[in-house]
């Protein structure tokens, strides 16, 4: 019996799968993704995109050409999926049988769920570069801006890639220190969050890093309310920050099409799942990879490539009747761009808080971690070739391996953070 | 860590006062951390929120985020600054005697 996989969504996670799964089966499974469109974005370069770094054109790429030739690409919208029936329902009420399916549905931007953001004055003076479109119509913007206040608003958690909106407080000083405007411009970082991240450790140093630049951060900022036209921010208990233009992070959620299928998202449209086996809650024969789950770690590429290993091995192990391996640690690996040619690099999983030392060989590096340095810039900018060349072909990525190394890292004890779950 | 005493029954809470022993909680001592933490009297809308919280909680292993609060426990965002001032998440956390909401990255 051939086995008949489908996965729903051709991004970063979706990809890495088909492809990996094309390399442990050849002929002998069926494999097939689903997606609305031909267009795969290199999300990680659209935050390059404001400030005119990177050419939004080259970002773009088919998703058939990323795509195994063995593997069937449908271009077609879902409606939903029927765990019950093991179908994927298409707009046009056709029907995919499978034997096992993988969810790869990323996150959505959710703009309209915050009063106003997207009223009088969405992509006029409030932007986003979460979108490719977004990040062209905001470097527009940024050109013209001489003088003002800038407010970069993460207006809560979860956000794909949660590093990206500091990435671009530092760049947007770069530039206008480039410019030599940057006494005339204020820049404020709103987020929901208690500190600039989550992370203990890493809150520390990037706090440090955005005090250097003089960037003002505003803590826990519950965004109700985005009034364009009166250029301010306001709080559900009442406060405001005041903007001349602002850069939005929205609300992210799970796919629509998730919401559309009876029992398989939670309230937000993520995806329950086994954080260590990727098995969904709602179904044995049903797994979820990258932004689709609900699991406690980063929306990020890195966080997709390391679990594809797990995802792979135990769709195997449950086609074969056997156990599945609880091997997805959570590992997590950013770099975070500070500007001036330089980056942060850091390594976490769910258990181990981002610590510094060097990454990937213990003593060697070369590359290191939780401090600023050119070459992790490099590195970041390597990444873009590593994405297309060996992330989402599936390849494993030389002396990095997909559960986190504590070799390395400079172990303090008090800064591990043992998880309570 | 520390052991306080509650209604005259020793409680153990971390640092921020978030219950270490979910079960250690009961119904009668929730009057008492909202006063601890300026909620002077507990209304039906306050209880529909806590009661909300700890059902969650203990199906689910994790504390309700201030969006999900909005959107599933029948009681808006706005009326919940009104009802938990200043962090309204954390505080129905701390009154339902459930250990701290993880903010997920």
């Amino acid at each position: 019996m051939r086995p008949r996989i489908v996965i729903i969504g051709g991004g970063t996670a979706g990809t890495l799968t088909a492809n990996r799964l094309r390399r442990v089966y050849g002929d002998s499974a069926h494999i097939t993704v689903v997606d609305r469109d031909d267009r795969h974005v290199y999300q990680p370069g659209m935050l390059f995109v404001p400030f005119g770094l990177t050419d939004p054109g080259r970002l773009v790429r088919s998703r058939r050409a990323q795509l195994h030739e063995g593997v069937e690409l449908r271009l077609a919208e879902v409606d939903r999926i029927e765990p019950a029936e093991d179908k994927v329902y298409l707009d046009a009420g056709e029907a995919i049988p499978y034997d096992v399916l993988v969810i790869a549905t990323g996150a959505a931007l959710l703009p309209e769920e915050t009063e106003g953001l997207t009223g009088p004055g969405w992509q006029e003076r409030v932007f986003t570069f979460y979108t490719l479109d977004g990040a062209v119509a905001l470097r527009d913007a940024l050109r013209k801006f001489e003088a003002g206040r800038l407010v970069v608003n993460m207006i809560d958690v979860p956000v794909k890639c949660p590093v990206a909106p500091l990435e671009f407080c530092f760049l947007a000083d770069w530039h206008f220190r480039q410019r030599g405007i940057r006494d005339r411009v204020h820049i404020d970082y709103v987020t929901s969050l208690d500190g600039a991240f989550t992370k203990a450790t890493c809150n520390r140093e990037l706090s440090g890093l955005l005090a250097d630049k003089g960037i003002e951060v505003t803590t826990e900022f519950n965004t109700g309310q985005v009034d364009g036209p009166g250029g301010r921010l306001v709080s559900w208990d009442d406060r405001e920050v005041p903007f001349d233009l602002l850069v939005t992070i929205p609300l992210h959620g799970g796919s629509a099409i998730i919401g559309r299928s009876p029992g398989l998202g939670d309230e937000i449209g993520f995806v329950p799942i086994d954080r260590a086996t990727l098995q969904a809650d709602a179904a044995a024969n049903v797994f979820a990879i990258g932004d689709a789950t609900n699991v406690p770690t980063s929306k990020a590429g890195s966080v997709a490539h390391f679990e594809g290993e797990t995802l792979v091995e135990n769709i195997r192990r449950f086609l074969d009747g056997r156990e599945l391996e609880p091997s997805f640690d959570g590992h997590t690996n950013c770099f975070i761009e500070t500007g001036f040619h330089k980056a942060l690099l850091i390594d976490f999983n769910y258990e181990t808080e981002p610590l510094p030392g060097v990454f990937p060989e213990p003593h060697l590096g070369p590359l290191r971690l939780l401090r600023e340095s050119r070459l992790n810039h490099l590195g970041k900018l390597a990444f873009e070739w590593v994405y297309w060349h060996v992330l989402l072909p599936g390849r494993p990525m030389p002396g990095i391996t997909a559960q986190m190394q504590l070799a390395g890292k400079d172990l303090d004890a008090s800064a591990i953070e043992r998880s309570t779950r | 860590m520390t052991t306080t005493t509650l209604t005259d029954t020793p409680v153990e809470r971390d640092a921020e006062g978030f219950f270490v022993h979910p079960e250690q909680w009961t119904e009668t001592m929730a009057d008492e951390i909202a006063r601890e933490n300026g909620v002077d009297t507990l209304t039906d809308r306050h209880w529909q929120v806590i009661n909300f919280m700890r059902r969650t909680y203990l199906e689910t292993g994790s504390a309700p985020s201030i969006r999900t609060l909005g959107k599933v426990s029948g009681v808006p965002i706005k009326e919940l600054y009104q009802l938990f001032p200043k962090r309204p998440a954390k505080l129905a956390a701390k009154i339902a005697g459930i250990p701290k909401p993880r903010g997920c990255i």
